[in-house]
């Protein structure tokens, strides 16, 4: 009986494949099949419109990451083919935070017809996809996969080795984890923030551990008093009275937290409830926090954080963009979200600098925007004057913020 | 001739699983080779190979040796990274990718076979749910474990770190395994034609051990284990060898799966992927090889075709009810029963088939 | 001496929270013998339905918790008749698949409904209610009400089981179920009950959850899951005072572990304590020895 089942099964799987296979032909040549529904394609977009892939996290426990990445990244694609002169068509897919399916992810791209990538959304799956882009020659420009691993090019400190070759079609959008790490060393350094500082890190999550690895490593180059380092992983992440407890008991007066805000508010409220109130210094995974529906946020007054992004900011381009996120999606957007955003746009003036039309090859097109990245000067919501080097990471100056009154007021 | 005649009904079904496999592999690797393939498909080849290799093994330990496990990817885990490691850090040594793949491979199997005996030792002690909670642990465990391991080479030879990055490599070393951030930098030397050769091997390891003494001992102790020990078997013997056989399959899978792959990270082979894992062999029968063959290519497959990417926000949704009907569907009484007027039917044929012949 | 009596205030306080949930696992497991792999999920909806009734609807927080109930039982009731009732007769794994089935149609299901937005339950437990040492040691009114709801359902589940006519159903439905047809007992019904009151249980576990943990996403459900899932065997699974100290222990080593030995290896800390504990009593702390018959 299950036998006659199973071969219901296997014939499923044939049709499965095949049609898998009817779709691939040649996607350089031929238009995408109409059966394949792009997911999130930008409405009607025009027939010689570019194809623009994303690749996140839009199920799971990362979901959000990867959904406020491709609603930003929307936004941006329909007010670029609303102005009626290069039209973009952008489809976003799902790769629930896990590298083998980014790579399956990025192959359903590839049939589609993609001709620039906006990368992943998070480190461990943009490091397989960059790779695969490389070997593609697929011009590719992450929002916010911020592992030196996805560039590559960079030495190990300690060996003087480039592990990883530079990947020279990859270029990212955000701060590179290093950078920021350092950076948090130098402010707290410059500013004397703090006399023993504890730090709380995810040791399981590639951006925090990156992160936290440059900002010990800046520490002990300048001198700071690190008290207190303590860890959690992905299935600990809920209570954090070891961790707290240990920073309070050697005294440390400033925290500093390498991590996404979901795990930082569960901090500040425990910290809260046990009456500790150190000053406490985030990164850019910080931002986000004031928009966590229900959120008390006297809880983060006070909070520090270096974030290239400001939902509050009163430019008009910013104001614009976050009263469409909001009115689409009903929330405040992320720095993921204007990340991905900033690449839509900065691709689009480099295809249109370069002048591409979209009957040419993926490959030509990387060609072309390389040569204007490494060029250009970008000026998006997430800083002005960004420009981008051979090694891929961008240079743009990180806000220093600090909440008060449930806002962002900029720190000095 | 003869031998027809005298080919049991399991023996056909092994022979017929064997052709299935080979069949599958001769229309899709001059497909792939030609370019013909969609690139997800193409993608997915490998991967698929190796889940078909998990399956298989957990087979081993569910089906037939009818123990719930639920930490197999704890296995796939020690066999990924001890083979990546291995074969990273023997690339200037061997410089041929399929013998490095190989060598990888077997590196990874004898790793996960020595997990697996370490672990049978608690595990075989307990029982029923009891004894799938301990898998479950082990899985968490090493899961922790590879997390905080860090591993670096240099003129001077390989270095080990545990919970602290490496600090001591030499000028011009290389790190290979990072702790929390795995292994970055994969030179991806696994092939279709590797994850087949893989397939059939534990195919035949799996059939020989079933067909011989020890795997109708280790089926006696399934079915009643209390008798089987009355007339003399050696239960811990046999039931170690089972468990520990498929430890070691899972890690050549794990370890041909990691070669295919650009980066692997610890936390990829948690529960989930162990519950996956399963998924294939309940779905495909218990103690049914082929069953399990053809669940893990179907469930790998469903989620990327064209239709179900076409789904969008939907897609998960529709995998989950298509999870619960298949499971409602294959345990129908009636259902099973119009399946088995079939059968008879079937068989009834072949019967008569056979007398003539 | 404070360090150790502080870890051991935060372990019984994450403990109760993970006794909680086991207590709604070992019921179900230890009546319909299937391992719900989806009853974190359920603790989930209940979740969401809490926040919703709350913080959108501005709900007395008692009348959130009874709403949330109510839904969970439905919702429980439902998921037994659709996917587990079919399956009575099927071997326990293909019952055990479709409780993952169920598990990741919850989460989807949550996520397109609710999106995948952090949300943060509202505080209505706050404040410490005891202080010792001059404030050196304090005890929330959170871990207060959770060990106390903890103490009250288990002794209400005890003595449900032991002395009223449904309760002695369910657990000769447990012992046998075809003796207990044959006594005129109407099996599916009870098990369908036992579904609705662990789903009940999963609904205030999810609340008491929540205010110790307040963040709110699709996945909250399959940690506390795993964890309950752990906690139930620790203490012997099916046995209600188990699922209690078994939560309660898993809770106190794992606070330990990561205060006295690693925070890096909590988890498998926690997992080996369970494993030994395991090989010296096979059958969990508080778990019956059944002897085998021939």
């Amino acid at each position: 009986m299950k036998k006659t089942l199973a071969l219901l099964l296997a014939v499923c799987m044939m049709v499965a494949m095949l049609a898998g296979c009817a779709n691939g032909d040649d996607p350089s040549t031929t238009t995408p099949t109409p059966d394949a529904n792009p997911t999130d394609s930008v409405d009607n977009p025009a027939a010689g419109a570019i194809k623009i892939g994303g690749v996140g996290p839009l199920t799971g426990g990362a979901a959000i990451y990867g959904n406020a990445a491709a609603n930003g990244a929307k936004i941006a694609a329909e007010e670029i083919n609303a102005l009626g002169g290069l039209q973009l068509d952008l489809r976003y897919e799902d790769d629930a935070h896990d590298a083998e399916k980014s790579v399956n992810a990025y192959n359903t791209l590839k049939g589609w017809g993609m001709q620039v990538f906006l990368g992943s959304v998070t480190s461990t799956p943009g490091v397989a996809t960059s790779v695969e882009a490389n070997a593609d020659h697929m011009f590719y420009l992450t929002p916010s996969a911020s592992s030196t691993d996805v560039l590559g090019g960079v030495a190990n400190p300690l060996t003087g080795t480039v592990d990883i070759e530079r990947k020279d079609n990859v270029f990212q959008m955000c701060f590179v984890d290093p950078n920021q790490g350092s950076a948090s060393a130098q402010y707290i350094a410059d500013q004397s923030l703090g006399s023993k500082i504890a730090v709380i890190y995810k040791n399981d999550d590639v951006y925090s551990t990156g992160v936290y690895n440059s900002f010990d490593a800046k520490a002990k180059e300048l001198g700071l008093n690190v008290v207190s380092v303590t860890t959690f992983t992905e299935d600990t992440k809920t209570d954090f009275s070891v961790q707290l407890g240990d920073a309070k008991a050697k005294e440390a007066d400033l925290v500093f937290l390498p991590m996404y805000y979901d795990a930082a508010a569960l901090i500040f409220t425990q910290a809260n409830a046990m009456g500790y109130a150190p000053k406490w210094f985030g990164i850019d995974g910080m931002d986000g926090i004031l928009g966590v529906e229900g959120f008390d946020t006297s809880l983060a007054e006070g909070v520090m954080l270096l974030t290239p992004f400001n939902a509050d900011a009163e430019d008009d381009a910013t104001q614009s963009f976050v009263a469409k996120y909001k009115a689409a999606y009903g929330e405040t957007p992320n720095q993921f979200a204007a990340d991905a955003y900033d690449c839509v746009y900065a691709i689009y003036a480099a295809l249109s600098n370069a002048g591409v039309t979209a009957d040419m090859s993926a490959s030509d097109i990387c060609d072309a925007l390389i040569g204007q990245f490494t060029s250009m000067t970008f000026d998006g919501l997430t800083g002005e004057g960004m420009t981008w080097d051979a090694s891929g990471a961008v240079t743009k100056s990180p806000k220093g913020m600090v909440i008060q009154n449930g806002a962002y007021v900029g720190m000095d | 001739m003869k031998k027809g005649k005298k080919l049991s009904a399991t023996n056909r079904t092994n022979y017929l699983t064997y052709l299935g496999v080979i069949l599958a592999f001769a229309i899709l690797q001059p497909m792939s080779a030609a370019g013909k393939l969609s690139p997800t498909m193409q993608g997915q080849l490998v991967p698929i190979c190796a889940y078909v290799v998990m399956a298989l093994s957990l087979n081993l330990t569910v089906g037939v040796l009818g123990e719930l496990s639920l930490g197999h990817a704890g296995f796939m885990s020690v066999g990924a990274f001890s083979g990546a490691v291995a074969a990273s850090a023997l690339k200037d040594a061997i410089p041929n990718g399929g013998l490095r793949l190989a060598v990888a491979m077997v590196i990874g199997a004898v790793f996960a076979g020595i997990v697996g005996v370490l672990i049978s030792v608690p595990v075989l002690r307990l029982n029923g749910d009891y004894l799938a909670i301990v898998t479950l642990a082990f899985g968490q465990i090493i899961k922790s474990v590879v997390e905080n391991l860090y591993v670096g080479v240099d003129g001077r030879g390989l270095h080990f770190g545990f919970l602290k990055p490496l600090t001591n490599l030499g000028q011009g070393g290389r790190m290979i395994l990072n702790g929390p951030m795995g292994i970055p930098n994969i030179t991806k030397i696994s092939s279709f034609v590797a994850g087949f050769v893989l397939v059939m091997v534990t195919l035949a390891v799996i059939f020989n051990l079933v067909n011989s003494r020890a795997g109708r001992a280790i089926m006696a102790i399934r079915d009643n284990r209390i008798a089987a020990e009355s007339v003399g078997l050696n239960i811990t013997k046999y039931k170690m060898m089972a468990f520990v056989t498929s430890a070691a399959l899972a890690g050549a899978a794990g370890a041909l799966f990691a070669l295919g792959q650009n980066t692997i990270v610890a936390s990829k082979f948690d529960f989930n992927t162990s519950i996956l894992i399963l998924v294939y062999v309940v779905l495909g029968g218990q103690g049914k090889m082929w069953g399990s063959i053809i669940a893990a290519t179907f469930l790998t497959v469903l989620p990327e075709t064209p239709a179900m990417r076409g789904l969008a926000d939907y897609r998960m949704l529709v995998y989950a009810i298509v999870l619960i009907l298949v499971m409602l569907a294959t345990n129908n009484p009636a259902l099973q029963s119009f399946f088995a007027r079939f059968k008879k039917a079937g068989e009834d044929k072949t019967v008569k088939g056979g007398e003539q012949a | 001496m404070v360090k150790f009596l502080t870890f051991l205030i935060n372990g019984v306080s994450l403990g109760s929270v993970y006794a909680i949930i086991a207590l709604g696992y070992t019921m179900v497991y230890g009546i319909a013998k299937m391992l719900n792999f989806a009853h974190g999920d359920v603790i989930m909806v209940g979740s969401y339905m809490c926040f919703f009734a709350i913080s959108s609807y501005h709900m007395n927080p008692v009348a959130g918790v009874l709403l949330a109930m109510v839904v969970c039982t439905l919702l429980g009731m439902v998921i037994e008749r659709l996917a587990y009732k079919p399956l009575r007769q099927a071997p326990s794994l293909a019952v055990l698949i479709t409780a993952i089935g169920v598990s990741y149609f919850l989460q989807n299901g949550a996520q397109l409904l609710w999106g995948s937005n952090n949300k943060m339950f509202p505080a209505f437990l706050k404040g410490d209610a005891f202080s010792f040492l001059g404030g050196e040691l304090k005890v929330s009114v959170t871990t207060v009400v959770n060990v106390v709801v903890c103490v009250v359902v288990m002794l209400a589940l005890t003595w449900f089981t032991g002395k009223t006519k449904m309760g002695k159903a369910m657990r000769a439905c447990s012992e046998d179920k075809g003796a207990a047809q044959l006594m005129g007992i109407n099996v599916d019904t009870t098990i369908s009950m036992t579904f609705a009151i662990g789903s009940a249980l999963a609904a205030v576990a999810g609340v008491l959850y929540m205010s110790s943990y307040p963040i709110l996403v699709p996945t909250t459900g399959s940690m506390p899951g795993i964890k309950a899932f752990t906690a139930a065997v620790f203490g012997g699974i099916g046995s209600i005072p188990g699922a209690l100290l078994g939560g309660l222990l898993l809770g106190v080593i794992e606070i330990f572990a990561g205060g006295y030995i690693n925070t890096q290896l909590q988890n498998a800390i926690v997992f080996a304590v369970l494993i030994v504990v395991l090989l010296v009593k096979p059958t969990g702390l508080l778990g019956k020895q059944i002897r085998e018959k021939v």
